[in-house]
C-alpha cells in the first residue's frame, strides 16, 4: 500500500463508483471528495453504495466552485484524511471522478516505486508559461480576485482593470516562488505533509485564497519549496482547447490512448462505455511498458485548437465566414490573372497552359459565362459557368474554385471587357499574381472592321473599365503581385517583359523566350491612337506612341494619368 | 447591436410568440406520449403531410443517434401517416387541417409544441427528408454532442441542407418504404455554395448547391436559403422565424466563426431528390402552400420530370462525415 488517490466527484457518480473501486480492488485506498453543491440524497447514495470498501472513505464536503480557493480547500481536506487514515501510504495521486486509469494500477505502482521520492507535478515560472487562456500569468499572484470570473465577469474584469489603473500589487509571502501547472499531480507524502503542516499555513493558505485559479499554483508552488526532486510533468494526460476547457476523450479514442502509455486520462466522457469498458479490465494483454509519450495525442488536439482558432485559410463556410480583415488568407492557393496579353498574341491561352501547367481558363469572368478551361460548363465542385451565379457572389466565385482545386495551379485570362467587380478582391490577395498590359484591347479594336462611331463608344467603354482596374492596382493595401505595363512600354521588348513574368511563375528558364506565341500585327496602333484623340476619345492607357509608329523613349505617360 | 435593435428583435420574438399561442387551437393531440420522457431527454420536432412513405426510416435513423421523443404535426395527411406515428412508441402527435402557408410554413405550430414541450432540451427541429451528419457521427451518438455544446457552453449547431440527388433520372429508382433514401441518391454539389450575412438576424445565408445551379442559374437570388440551425437547447423564450433559418434571440444564429476560426458544424443530408419528389413537385406548385406561393415548386414542376437528371462529372459520391469536412462543407471545429 504505498499508492492513495484522492478523488474529486461533482458528477457521473456511477463512473466515479467503477474508478475508485478499482484502485480499491488494487489495494490502493482512495478518499472521495463530493462536491457540497451535490444534494444530500444523492451524497448519501453514493455513500451507501461505497460502504462495502473500507478502502473507500469519504473526506468533509466543501461547496467547490471553478476558479477558487474552494477546490484547494477540497484537495486540502482530503489528502490530510488520506495521510492520517492511511500511514502507508507513500505517493499521493490527484485524480478527478472523470478520470481513467489507461495502464493497470500496478504499473503506475511499479513506476512509482522506481521514483520513491518524486514528486510529479507540473510547476513552470511564470515567465515560461504560454498556455493560460485570460491572459492573466504572473498577475494571479499579484493581484486580487474576489469576485467570480463564471458569474460576476464584469466586476471580475472591472477589478481587474482598477488595480492595473492603480498599480495596486499583493506582496508575495517569503518563500513561495509563483509557479503554475496543470492542476493534476502525484506528490510524496513528505512534501504534501510539508505543506499541510508548514508552520505558516495559514498565512500562505490566506495569500492563495484570493490568487486566481489557486487549484494551478497553489501546490505547484510550494511543492517548490519543499520537494527535493520535482518532475515538472503531470502523470494525468488532460488536455485543453482555445477556451481552456478539457478536451473529452470518447470511444473512439482509444487506440489513441493506448499508445500513450499516459497512467491516467481525463477528461473522459462519462457514457464513453468501450473506455471504460477496455481501460478498467486488468486482464486484457499486457502492454508495453514504455515511458509515458502523450504526443500523438498532444498532435490531435492541438490541430483541433488550431481548426478552431485560425481555420482553413480560403475557406469560407457555414462553419468559418470571417469578417473583412480577419480572412487569414483571402484564398486558399496561389493563382495567376492576365489581363490584355490575349488581345496582343493568338492563341495566348493554349500558349500558357503549355508554359505553365495546371489549369489555364479563358475569360472566366466574361459577360456572357465563365469561360472554363476545354470550354466546360461545370468545373470543380460543380461550379456552374452561369453568369448570373457568377457576379451574384463574384469573390466567392473565385475562392470556390481555388478551393476546389487545391492543389493545382489556376490561371485566367481578365480584361476591361469582363465583370470588374472582382478586381479589389484580386488586388488584395497576397495569393493572386496580376500581369496587365494595358490598352492592348486597341489591337483587336484597330484592325476591326466596323464602324467608327462604335469602335470609338467601344475603346470609351473599355479604357473606362480599364482606367478603374489600374486605379485599383495601385490603390493602398494591395498584396498582389503586379506586372504591369502599358501597351507602348510592353512593346519595346516583349520576349523580355514575359520572360521576368514566367521565370516568376514557373522558375527560372531560357535565358530568352524563344517559342513565343504569334503576335498580331501592331503596326495601325499609333495611327489608330491619333484618329480615336481626334475623334474625342483620349487614348490614355496604352503609353506614348510616337507619330513614326515607334516607340517613343519617354516615360509612360499614361501611367500618370491613370495614377 | 445598439439598444433599440435589441428591443425592435423583442418585439419580433413576441410577435413570434404570439403567433404561436393564437395557433395553438388549431392543433389537436392525437397521441400525447411528452411525459414519457425524462429531463436529459433529446427530441426531435417535425411537420409532416403524407410522408408515410419516408417515415420508417427517418425514425430508425434519429433513434440510432440518440433522440429520444419525437413530436409530430400531422398536417392533414391522408396516407395513413397520422395513425403510423400515433402507433409508436415514442411519438407525439398533434393533428391540424389548417393551413401550413399560414402557420409561416410550420413554424408557428412547432414553436408552439416546442415552448410546451422542449424546454431546457436540446431539440432537433428537421424535415423528414432531413437526415443529420454531423463531425465522429460514426462512432459518437448525438448524446455525445449534445453533452460537448453544453460543456463549451454552445446553444446551438448549425447543419446547412445537402442536397442529395441520383445518377441519372430521378424517377429512374423507385424508393421503398425503409430504404435509406442515399443509396439512390447519394451525390452532391461539394464547391459551389455562395454565403452572406443576414444584418437582420446575425444568421449566415447561404444559397447554392445543385438547386441553385440547375433550377436557379439565371436568377440566383431566389435560390432557396440552405442554412439551418436544427439542433438548439431549447428554452421557452426562443423562437424560429424562418422555417429553421433563422432564431431569436439572435445569438443562437451566430453558429459560424468571423474572426477566422471555424466552428464545430454539420449538414443535413436532404433526401429530397428521389422518385417520391417527381409527382409531389407538382401537387405542391398546386396546393401552393409553400414558401413564396410555392414558386420554388412551380419551378421544379416546370423544369423537372421523372427524366430529370441533375448528376453532373463533378458530383461528389457521399462516404461520410470525414469526406464532408476535408470538403470544407462541415468542420470538427474544436471537437476532437
Amino acid at each position: 500500500m504505498t499508492l492513495g488517490f484522492v478523488l474529486l466527484v461533482h458528477t457521473a457518480f456511477d463512473r466515479a463508483e467503477q474508478v475508485a473501486r478499482y484502485f480499491a480492488a488494487n489495494g490502493c485506498p482512495v478518499v472521495v471528495h463530493v462536491d457540497g453543491k451535490v444534494r444530500p440524497r444523492l451524497f448519501q447514495q453514493f455513500r451507501d453504495r461505497l460502504a462495502d470498501e473500507p478502502l473507500i472513505r469519504f473526506s468533509r464536503r466543501t461547496r467547490v466552485e471553478w476558479g477558487t480557493w474552494s477546490i484547494v480547500r477540497a484537495t486540502q481536506m482530503a489528502s490530510a484524511r488520506l495521510l492520517k487514515d492511511f500511514p502507508d501510504v507513500r505517493h499521493v495521486f490527484l485524480a478527478s471522478g472523470s478520470c481513467l486509469p489507461l495502464r493497470p494500477v500496478a504499473e503506475l505502482r511499479d513506476y512509482l516505486d522506481a521514483h520513491p521520492e518524486t514528486d510529479f507535478i507540473e510547476s513552470v515560472t511564470t515567465d515560461h508559461v504560454t498556455w493560460t487562456v485570460d491572459g492573466l500569468e504572473e498577475e494571479r499572484f499579484t493581484l486580487r480576485f474576489p469576485f467570480s470570473w463564471r458569474r460576476h465577469r464584469r466586476l471580475f474584469d472591472a477589478y481587474v482593470a482598477v488595480q492595473r489603473r492603480l498599480g495596486l500589487k499583493r506582496r508575495i509571502p517569503p518563500g513561495v516562488s509563483p509557479h503554475l501547472g496543470s492542476q493534476w499531480w502525484c506528490l510524496t507524502r513528505r512534501t504534501l505533509d510539508s505543506i499541510l503542516t508548514a508552520p505558516d499555513r495559514a498565512a500562505i493558505d490566506s495569500y492563495f485564497s484570493k490568487v486566481w485559479i489557486p487549484d494551478e499554483s497553489y501546490f505547484q508552488s510550494l511543492t517548490r519549496r519543499y520537494s527535493t526532486q520535482v518532475e515538472s510533468r503531470p502523470l494525468t494526460l488532460s488536455k485543453f482547447d482555445v477556451h481552456g476547457k478539457p478536451h473529452i476523450f470518447y470511444d473512439d479514442h482509444q487506440p489513441l490512448l493506448e499508445r500513450s502509455d499516459c497512467f491516467v486520462a481525463r477528461k473522459i466522457w462519462p457514457r464513453a462505455e468501450g473506455l471504460y469498458a477496455t481501460f478498467l479490465d486488468d486482464n486484457r494483454t499486457a502492454t508495453r511498458r514504455a515511458e509515458p509519450n502523450p504526443g500523438k495525442i498532444d498532435r490531435v488536439f492541438s490541430k483541433a485548437n488550431e481548426r478552431r482558432g485560425q481555420g482553413r485559410p480560403g475557406l469560407y463556410s457555414q462553419a468559418r465566414f470571417p469578417a473583412p480583415g480577419f480572412e487569414n488568407g483571402l484564398t486558399c492557393a496561389r493563382y495567376n490573372v492576365f489581363s490584355g496579353l490575349d488581345q496582343l498574341f493568338e492563341d495566348f491561352g493554349s500558349w500558357l497552359s503549355g508554359r505553365l501547367g495546371g489549369r489555364v481558363h479563358g475569360h472566366l469572368y466574361a459577360p456572357d459565362r465563365a469561360e472554363f478551361a476545354g470550354g466546360e460548363t461545370v468545373m470543380n465542385g460543380c461550379l456552374s459557368d452561369s453568369a448570373a451565379l457568377r457576379d451574384y457572389r463574384p469573390t466567392q466565385f473565385l475562392s470556390n474554385l481555388l478551393w476546389s482545386t487545391r492543389g493545382e495551379r489556376q490561371t485566367f485570362l481578365f480584361g476591361p471587357g469582363d465583370a470588374q467587380d472582382v478586381v479589389p478582391f484580386i488586388a488584395r490577395d497576397p495569393n493572386a499574381t496580376i500581369v496587365a498590359v494595358s490598352g492592348a484591347w486597341a489591337v483587336p479594336l484597330s484592325a476591326s472592321n466596323a464602324d467608327f462611331d462604335t469602335v470609338k463608344a467601344e475603346a470609351a467603354r473599355l479604357q473606362r473599365a480599364e482606367l478603374v482596374f489600374l486605379r485599383t492596382l495601385r490603390t493602398p493595401g494591395v498584396a498582389a503581385r503586379v506586372h504591369q505595363w502599358t501597351l507602348a512600354d510592353f512593346l519595346a521588348d516583349p520576349p523580355e517583359r514575359l520572360r521576368a513574368v514566367m521565370d516568376e511563375m514557373s522558375g527560372p528558364g531560357p535565358r530568352r523566350l524563344t517559342d513565343l506565341p504569334a503576335m498580331r500585327d501592331t503596326r495601325g496602333i499609333p495611327d489608330f491612337l491619333f484618329r480615336l484623340r481626334n475623334g474625342g476619345v483620349k487614348p490614355l492607357v496604352m503609353g506614348n506612341f510616337d507619330s513614326n509608329g515607334t516607340i517613343a523613349d519617354r516615360g509612360p505617360a499614361a501611367q500618370r494619368h491613370a495614377g | 447591436m445598439g439598444l433599440i435593435s435589441s428591443y425592435r428583435m423583442r418585439l419580433r420574438r413576441r410577435y413570434w410568440r404570439a403567433r404561436a399561442f393564437r395557433r395553438r387551437r388549431q392543433l389537436r393531440v392525437v397521441r400525447d406520449r411528452t411525459r414519457s420522457f425524462g429531463p436529459g431527454a433529446i427530441l426531435a420536432a417535425s411537420t409532416v403531410r403524407n410522408e408515410r412513405a419516408r417515415l420508417p426510416y427517418f425514425l430508425d435513423y434519429y433513434r440510432a443517434q440518440g433522440v429520444d421523443h419525437f413530436l409530430f404535426v400531422d398536417n392533414g395527411s391522408d396516407d395513413g401517416t397520422c395513425d403510423y406515428l400515433a402507433a409508436q412508441p415514442d411519438v407525439s402527435v398533434w393533428r391540424t387541417r389548417a393551413s401550413y402557408a399560414d402557420a409561416a410554413y410550420g413554424v408557428d405550430w412547432l414553436n408552439w409544441l416546442l415552448r410546451q414541450h422542449a424546454h431546457r432540451h436540446w431539440c432537433l427541429t428537421v424535415d423528414v427528408d432531413e437526415f443529420l451528419v454531423y463531425p465522429f457521427c460514426d462512432t459518437r451518438p448525438l448524446r455525445a454532442l449534445t453533452d460537448w455544446l453544453d460543456a463549451s457552453s454552445v446553444r446551438s449547431f448549425g447543419a446547412m441542407i445537402l442536397d442529395m440527388y441520383p445518377k441519372g433520372p430521378i424517377g429512374g429508382r423507385s424508393y421503398h418504404e425503409g430504404q435509406n433514401p442515399f443509396e439512390i441518391a447519394s451525390w452532391f454539389d461539394s464547391g459551389n455554395y455562395m454565403f452572406e450575412r443576414n444584418p437582420m438576424y446575425g444568421n449566415l445565408w447561404i444559397q447554392g448547391g445543385v438547386r441553385a445551379r440547375t433550377f436557379f442559374a439565371d436568377r440566383p437570388r431566389k435560390a432557396p436559403a440552405l442554412n439551418k440551425v436544427p439542433l438548439v437547447r431549447w428554452h421557452r423564450d426562443f423562437v424560429y422565424v424562418s422555417s429553421t433559418h433563422a432564431l431569436l434571440p439572435r445569438g443562437l444564429n451566430l453558429t459560424y466563426d468571423a474572426g477566422g476560426g471555424e466552428k464545430t458544424t454539420g449538414v443535413l443530408l436532404h433526401a429530397k431528390f428521389l422518385s417520391l419528389f417527381v409527382d409531389r413537385a407538382a401537387e405542391e406548385a398546386e396546393r401552393s402552400e409553400h414558401y413564396r406561393g410555392a414558386g420554388e415548386y412551380r419551378t421544379y414542376a416546370g423544369g423537372l420530370d421523372g427524366q430529370t437528371d441533375l448528376w453532373c462529372k463533378w458530383s461528389e459520391r457521399y462516404i461520410n462525415w470525414r469526406q464532408l469536412e476535408i470538403l470544407g462543407l462541415i468542420s470538427k471545429g474544436n471537437w476532437a
